[in-house]
């Protein structure tokens, strides 16, 4: 993956750091879900990403989450996945 | 003015084979203004080139990181460019400010702004500028249909030079120019023919320079408004699904979306990352102005293939238009599906903000 990390590495972000990065993980759980993953925060430096199944691995920003997540499932975590959009529909709809 | 530790700027010339690259790039280093260019070519072609700081490199070497193009750095491009910083910091050549790649005619260009953009020590002292293809006006059509790397020069290009428009048969331009913009519809084309093409605007003016980005921008906007307004109409310019390109490659679509909503900067993020990860090879260029929840001024976002800028802020606004408008190009993905997704992520950004602060 070669996009630069620092794209989307926060200095966009309008919300203060520790906000911004609750807001992102809450954010990604709600697009990692359909496919069984999640991701914790850890100390505020890294995250944790882990499957049901037990895999762990330690991503240092969003821009890794996606290439580690698809190795985990060994497939892509397409944000046009029907299944994706529906729960986030869902999500928003109250439910 | 750049001072010493700013990234230098890297130019990539592409075109097909006769369609000019090599009489462009002689004109633009004949200006004053860019000589202190280092230029690496990938072949010495018809047209001599003179030039003081001037290297070939050798294509032949692919370091395939992924096993996707977009992805691959080019070995021959990652050596030049390391051994050519490396003179300069030791002062074995001048300190040139800028540096200018020429590809061959069938290069796929993804490979070259990977090298440039994700090499580990490039990245760190160089930065990518503007792409430039050159189109032969009276060759552009058969290219488009024959060669899928020619659609891709396009798509991915800053500025397009059209040359030979003098030699073009009658309405031959046109159509080449309605071709282009089928591809990408907000790239300024530019007729070589016209006179002295201006080296600053193919080279230096674009969205990382502080006084030209809004003008950059305003061309986007300018482009692609050109578009939805011609004799094709609105509703037609922009389905996506109807915007074939040609016979060989129609699956690659050009389209503008526009969103009233403000646009949560994290989910644009999650969402934009997410999708280049999955379909990144499918996404040839993601260009706009976004109107980002919080902010007042708007933020211009600018990706090609799997290369995302870092995101620049602007003073002012363009123009009245307070929308976010997103222009992709991309390869078998509808419209609808891209709108729809931004949108759901968007939404429930918002959301959860909303629940957030309920709480």
């Amino acid at each position: 993956m070669s996009a630069s990390p620092e794209a989307f590495g926060g200095q966009g972000a309008v919300r203060p750091r520790r906000q911004e990065r609750f807001h992102r993980v809450k954010l990604i759980n709600e697009s990692l879900r359909v496919f069984a993953l999640r991701l914790d925060d850890w100390q505020g430096q890294s995250f944790i990403l882990s499957s049901r199944t037990g895999k762990t691995e330690i991503v240092d920003n969003l821009m890794a989450v996606w290439p580690a997540a698809e190795q985990m499932i060994g497939r892509p975590l397409d944000p046009m996945n029907p299944e994706v959009l529906a729960r986030l529909r869902n999500r928003t709809a109250g439910a | 003015m750049a001072g010493t530790s700013d990234p230098i700027p890297v130019n990539i010339i592409t075109g097909f084979l006769g369609s000019g690259k090599t009489t462009l790039l002689q004109r633009l280093l004949t200006s004053e203004a860019f000589a202190d260019t280092a230029v690496l070519i990938n072949e010495f072609g018809e047209v001599g080139l003179d030039h003081h700081l001037l290297e070939e490199i050798d294509e032949n070497t692919l370091l395939l990181q992924s096993g996707c193009i977009c992805c691959t750095i080019r070995g021959d491009l990652k050596d030049a460019i390391r051994d050519l910083y490396s003179r300069r910091e030791r002062g074995e050549i001048p300190a040139f400010r800028r540096l200018v790649i020429e590809t061959t005619g069938l290069a796929d260009p993804a490979p070259i702004l990977s090298t440039v953009t994700s090499e580990s020590v490039i990245r760190h002292h160089f930065r990518l500028g503007n792409i430039i293809a050159t189109v032969d006006a009276v060759n552009a059509l058969l290219h488009l249909r024959r060669q899928p790397e020619s659609v891709k020069q396009i798509a991915v290009a800053d500025r397009i030079v059209l040359t030979k428009t003098d030699l073009a048969q009658p309405g031959g331009v046109k159509k080449a120019r309605e071709a282009i913009r089928r591809i990408n519809p907000m790239v300024p084309v530019i007729e070589a023919a016209d006179g002295p093409v201006d080296p600053a605007l193919l080279l230096a003016q674009d969205v990382h320079d502080e006084n030209h980005k809004l003008r950059e921008v305003e061309l986007w906007l300018a482009a692609s408004r050109d578009d939805s307004g011609d004799h094709h109409g609105k509703a037609h310019h922009h389905d996506g699904n109807r915007h074939d390109v040609n016979r060989h490659d129609r699956r690659i679509t050009a389209f503008a979306l526009t969103f009233d909503k403000p646009m949560d900067w994290t989910a644009f993020g999650i969402w934009l990352t997410m999708l280049l990860q999955s379909r990144g090879e499918d996404v040839l260029r993601v260009k706009g102005i976004l109107n980002v929840v919080g902010v007042a001024t708007p933020v211009v976002i600018h990706g090609v293939q799997h290369v995302v800028h870092a995101p620049v802020h602007m003073k002012n606004w363009p123009d009245e238009d307070r929308r976010s408008r997103i222009v992709f190009i991309v390869r078998d993905i509808a419209k609808a599906e891209i709108a729809d997704s931004l949108s759901a992520f968007n939404e429930l950004a918002g959301d959860l903000d909303r629940k957030t602060d309920a709480a």
